[in-house]
């Protein structure tokens, strides 16, 4: 008998704080793909805001709590490049030279991935339950592309949706403004960016705009709104694979 | 150049009022990236992407044995009649060019492009001593009119656009005014050449030093390097340290990757490898060669956690793809490099705490790491400043107290998830009806200052989940 794979949910602080419907979303993708989905209760955050504003030690002690909290699952899956890619590529910095947790690191990141990239190449979705009557643009997020080569599951998913259309945007790659920190830091020029991108999302003529962070979501809708624009829909891609109810 | 890079904040908030430049720098736009990214998949992705290893390599085997490369290409160059000038900083790099000056009696230098020139203040230090320079690479020569420092490391006036020229050449050549480039082009050549004639010294910069012939490596595209290497009866390369590499079987690889990751061509116009002075028999060339090396804080990298930023071949290719540079153009950086290759040098050149704001001005996309020729990972690098100043106490105590409560509170669930469940019902109540807040508190008015914040949806999936939710609502 082919053992059901033990899956450990990272909801992502900020999902659990502004969009559960995502994480609710994710929970059921992993479920549809035959996987036993397991959400840790302590989790809260993956520790980036303080590893990328060089506050080593309060990145370490949420680390170290992750790593505890979700070392004994198969695999690790989050919606999100940004806190996939913390685990998966940061964590064994965060431990560069210290021999037991470096290794207790390096082995959760082999087993961490972003949604999209599990649901196609690890635990495959066969079926895509959602269903989206319109045309989408996908926006690569940062870190699930650069660092973790997130760029056609998405895309390869998303065409499994009945009824969606995919239509490509200009500089889909390049970065809106969002950044963590430097949104609040520098809001002025965080919010030039993302007026960028949302020059690009409307000329693209898509009705909605998907990508695969939360970050990057808020950043975009929120300058889609307040310059105006009430209709262009910001969509996370699981809530788009998974379907509206 | 002077220093402002401690006023960012200002510099890229008068930036992006700029109508004049935010409409040059949209203009730029993803230009010079394009052709980056045809020349890559012209050259073969897969064989671009080994020659970046290759190059790092080769950058990084130099880096290892600086010393040792450098004392060869001093023993190199000097064996075939050049002399090799050490400096430690840019104020004896400026004594050291002006004892040269006085020693032949020189009056004009021609200039062709050296970003070590403008990190010493050198056009100034000439001026006060009595020696004329100009500048012969057409963009710093504009920039030269007009009083201002460069903008782009290999195209310096970028944010200029073509009636400000034309006004600026009107100003200053007295001549009717254009508009076509060729013709102004020709112009400025016109002004250019009785300079050429005329100067006594040749100032260049060095982009590559080759240990094993001691020669200089240059390249240029407007031909104006040949000739301010050639015609004066001095030449004098003034470069930094780091630009040493072992052999021409290198700098034959590294050019392969320089000028396709700078403008996107395959060779640059004007490629040379100048060693040793004009001898007998030469039909021209400078009767004296010198090689000013300047450290000005290069050694303060070698061995630190940022001594990758030593690879650095100055292509530009970094704030041709920064988002940040594209928004508020390189002035705002406030010294010699922008972008993300400047938000590294400048801290350690000048002082973390003279660029307080610089190690934080980026998003961390990493569309500089994956563009750079040589594989600096510049957001590694930021990152490590980033914990520098956290370390030395340059970040304001709010946001490390706010790190601090945040940090204490994320690894105390139950905490955690009293604050959050706090902050998710009283942001959404914020947001009213329609869901989005136009103000919000403390810090977090950067955010709202240019967008609005997307109210929570009201409850914590982590209460909803405890709650035996399993599906969306």
């Amino acid at each position: 008998m082919i053992r059901v794979m033990r899956v450990g949910l990272f909801v992502t602080c900020l999902v659990d704080l502004v969009r559960p419907r995502i994480g609710f979303a994710a929970l059921e993708l992993l479920e549809a793909a035959g996987c036993e989905v397991i959400v840790p209760p302590s989790q809260t955050c993956c520790g980036q805001p303080g590893w990328n504003s060089g506050d080593r030690p309060a990145a370490r002690v949420l680390a170290e709590k992750v790593i505890a909290e979700f070392e004994a699952f198969d695999y690790v899956v989050a919606p999100s490049g940004s806190c996939a890619g913390m685990i998966k590529v940061h964590y064994p910095q965060l431990f560069g030279g210290e021999g037991a947790w470096l290794a207790r690191a390096e082995a959760l990141a082999a087993r961490t991935h972003e949604l999209t990239d599990f649901l196609l190449n690890v635990a495959p979705l066969e079926r895509v339950p959602g269903r989206f009557a319109g045309t989408v643009a996908y926006h690569d997020s940062c870190a699930g592309l650069r660092e973790l080569g997130v760029k056609h599951q998405p895309r390869a998913l998303l065409a499994r949706v009945q009824d969606l259309a995919l239509r490509e945007m200009k500089d889909s790659e390049v970065c809106c403004g969002f950044g963590g920190t430097f949104s609040i830091k520098f809001g002025e020029i965080s919010a030039a960016m993302a007026q960028a991108k949302c020059e690009r999302i409307r000329a693209s003529g898509a009705d909605a705009v998907v990508l695969g962070d939360l970050g990057c979501m808020l950043n975009i809708e929120g300058r889609l709104r307040r310059t105006g624009d009430e209709h262009t829909r910001v969509l996370h891609v699981a809530e788009v694979l998974a379907g509206e109810k | 150049m002077q220093l402002a890079s401690v006023h960012f904040r200002q510099r890229a908030s008068g930036a992006l009022a700029d109508a004049h430049l935010q409409r040059t720098l949209e203009r730029f736009g993803s230009g010079f990236a394009d052709k980056r990214a045809a020349a890559r998949q012209a050259y073969g992705e897969g064989a671009f992407e080994e020659l970046r290893d290759a190059c790092a390599v080769i950058r990084d085997r130099a880096l290892a044995d600086l010393d040792a490369w450098l004392l060869r290409f001093e023993e190199e160059a000097t064996r075939r009649g050049a002399s090799v000038i050490w400096a430690e900083d840019a104020a004896e790099a400026c004594a050291r060019v002006l004892e040269i000056c006085a020693r032949h009696g020189l009056r004009k230098a021609i200039k062709s492009k050296s970003m070590l020139s403008e990190e010493a203040s050198l056009n100034e230090a000439l001026a006060a001593a009595g020696v004329q320079p100009v500048e012969t690479d057409l963009g710093e020569y504009i920039l030269q009119l007009a009083g201002e420092p460069p903008s782009h490391i290999i195209a310096p006036a970028i944010h200029k656009d073509l009636g400000q020229v034309a006004e600026l050449f009107v100003k200053h050549h007295g001549r009717p005014k254009s508009d076509d480039i060729a013709q102004m082009t020709r112009e400025a050549r016109e002004m250019l050449r009785p300079h050429f004639l005329s100067a006594d010294l040749g100032i260049s910069g060095g982009n590559f030093l080759v240990a094993e012939t001691g020669s200089v490596a240059i390249v240029t595209n407007e031909g104006n390097g040949r000739m301010v290497t050639t015609l004066p009866r001095v030449h004098i390369a003034i470069t930094g340290i780091e630009k040493v590499i072992p052999t021409l079987e290198d700098l034959s690889t590294l050019n392969r990757i320089l000028p396709r990751s700078a403008t996107g061509q395959e060779i640059e116009n004007y490629f040379s490898i100048l060693t040793g002075p004009k001898r007998a028999g030469d039909a021209d060339g400078p009767e004296h060669l010198y090689v000013v090396l300047v450290d000005n804080g290069r050694t303060r990298l070698v061995g630190s956690a940022l001594q990758e930023m030593l690879r650095c071949i100055r292509c530009g290719a970094c704030m041709n793809h920064c988002p940040v540079y594209q928004t508020v153009g390189g002035h705002s950086y406030g010294w010699v490099y922008p972008g993300p290759m400047g938000s590294v040098l400048t801290p350690v050149f000048q002082g973390l705490e003279n660029a307080l704001d610089l190690p934080q001005a980026a998003t961390l996309c990493g569309a500089c790491h994956v563009a750079c020729p040589v594989k600096i990972p510049l957001p590694e690098l930021l990152r490590s400043l980033r914990e520098m100043q956290t370390q030395r106490g340059l970040r304001p105590w709010s946001e490390r107290a706010a790190f601090r409560a945040w940090a204490f509170a994320a690894a105390r669930p139950r905490l955690y998830a009293l604050a959050t469940q706090f902050a998710a019902r009283a942001l959404k109540w914020m947001g009213g009806r329609r869901g989005r807040i136009a103000r919000l508190p403390l810090a977090g008015r950067g955010w709202t200052e240019g967008r609005d914040f997307p109210a929570p949806e009201g409850k914590t999936f982590r209460e909803l989940y405890r709650g035996g939710q399993r599906h969306k609502t």
